[in-house]
């Protein structure tokens, strides 16, 4: 009865329904099964996901609310899920993404929710792949998930978008190094922000290069250069999403993304569903913590009847 | 299944027009390590902006910091606001430098518990608790 009523909440663009909806999958609550199984498919797979990642500090939530405008100029409704890290220590986070959106908030075709991640084991594409899904059942065409791109769970969040963009501002230094192992290679779009700062033609040569390297396969990735925080730069930046959503689909590229991501998310669900059951057996272990660790760990899930 | 602890999504916002946020990210910090989830709204925000934020973060309280003195009329008004967006539900809380003969007024319209400086955050942090505490029971 209640999904009931959240499923009308959604079709009808219901404001708390949707946040309903997005807080019984991130509480695991069983509910979220039949809500999320009477989405129509067809909005999800029309829905552009846009992944937006880069180092704290990088101007991602300024940007995002520039490119919501922009959006929002051309008719479309404009779905945000804004990740931020939980607190390994209390559980707690501050999601502080939203401040800079604000200037959307009385605009009901902007839907922001903030997440934090939970400490979940498989990262956290279980739930936000579903805030996607249920972003995209209640009429959002452009989906943004933004997140901090420091640790491997980040990351795996990004697999669930359709295209990829890193940000970067000149005067992070150390961060950028750090993330230019991983997330240069899947990023689609380089954009070096902050460019009224001073390192920014630097930065943006220096990602031109490595967008044009022999490593790199693709040899689309874009460079582009922004001011979020005077709103410069977002015209081209939202020709240069267009032109790699555009290519995406013509090479069959986007439709391999969503089978990847798809699978993950059932991974990742696996995991979520497991855990408890698995973390029960160990706390139950009493004095028996003895032996290598990995022996064990196969034990239980035989015992489990899932080996 | 393994005993699963309740996380908490409250709002902490400024409404009306002083600049002085050190209270509220004293208490959004406090919240955070009492195991909170936070959404910080930033300063200057309408009662209007407050009550959507907390719908659509689905939060189950909302705690304003105000040092301008206009708590009088922005604290109900967020009250209000957030009935109008069919979120009568979601307590308010408040904090500012508040005379005593203003809290009592405040609780009569709608506002759930008030703290003035001083106040040992460790009640606040109670306070949040039971608030969501009561909503999240409320709804199901
Ligand atoms: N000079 C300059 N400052 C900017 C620009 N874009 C953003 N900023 C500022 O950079 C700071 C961080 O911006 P955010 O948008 O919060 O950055 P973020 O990457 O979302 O940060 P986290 O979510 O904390 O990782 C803010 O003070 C912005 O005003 C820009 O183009 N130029
Ligand atoms: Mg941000």
């Amino acid at each position: 009865m209640i999904s009931e009523q959240l499923l009308r909440g959604l079709r009808e663009h219901d404001p708390r329904g949707i946040a309903r909806a997005i807080s019984l999958v991130e509480e695991n609550d069983p509910l979220a099964d039949e809500i999320l199984s009477s989405i129509d498919d067809s909005l999800v797979d029309q829905a552009m996901v846009l992944g937006i990642t880069g180092p704290p500090g990088a101007g991602k939530s300024t940007l995002t609310d520039r490119i919501i405008s922009k959006y929002r100029s051309q008719g479309s409704r404009v779905g945000v899920i804004a990740v931020d890290p939980s607190s390994p220590i209390s559980g707690g986070a501050i999601l502080g993404d939203r401040i800079r959106m604000m200037g959307h908030a009385l605009d009901k075709d902007v839907v922001v929710r903030s997440m934090a991640t939970r400490g979940r084991l498989g990262g956290l594409c279980a739930a936000a792949g579903a805030a996607v899904r249920i972003l995209a059942g209640s009429g959002c065409s452009v989906i943004i998930i933004e997140t901090v791109g420091v640790g491997q769970s980040e990351m795996d969040i990004i697999r669930l978008a359709d295209i990829t963009a890193l940000v970067l501002a000149p005067g992070l230094g150390d961060d950028i190094q750090a993330m230019k192992a991983g997330l240069l290679e899947v990023a689609d779009i380089l954009i070096v922000n902050k460019a009224d700062c001073a390192g920014a033609e630097t930065l943006a040569m220096d990602m031109e290069c490595i967008a044009r390297e022999g490593g790199n396969k693709k040899n689309t990735t874009q460079v582009c250069m922004t001011t979020a925080s005077e709103g410069k730069g977002i015209d081209e930046l939202l020709a240069a999403i267009e032109t790699v959503d555009a290519s995406h689909r013509e090479s069959g590229e986007r439709r391999t993304r969503r089978e990847k991501a798809y699978d993950l998310e059932v991974l990742d669900w696996a995991i979520e569903m497991i855990k408890p059951s698995i973390i029960e057996k160990i706390e139950n272990l009493g004095h028996a913590r003895k032996g290598a660790p990995r022996l064990l760990a196969s034990k239980l899930l035989g015992q489990n009847n899932l080996g | 299944m393994a005993e699963q602890k309740k996380t908490y999504r409250v709002l902490i916002g400024k409404p009306g027009l002083d600049g002085h946020d050190r209270g509220a990210k004293f208490i959004a910090r406090a919240l955070r390590d009492a195991g909170f989830e936070v959404v910080y709204t930033g300063i200057r925000r309408t009662p209007e902006e407050i009550a959507a934020a907390a719908v659509q973060e689905d939060v189950s309280a909302v705690g304003l910091s105000l040092l301008s003195g206009a708590h009088m009329s922005l604290f109900p008004a967020v009250v209000k606001a957030l009935k109008n967006s069919g979120a009568g539900d979601i307590p308010v809380l408040g904090g500012g430098v508040i005379p005593d003969e203003d809290i009592a007024l405040l609780k009569e319209a709608g506002i759930n518990a008030v703290y003035t400086p001083g106040t040992p955050v460790d009640k606040i942090i109670g306070a949040f608790r039971a608030a969501c505490e009561t909503q999240k029971s409320g709804r199901n």
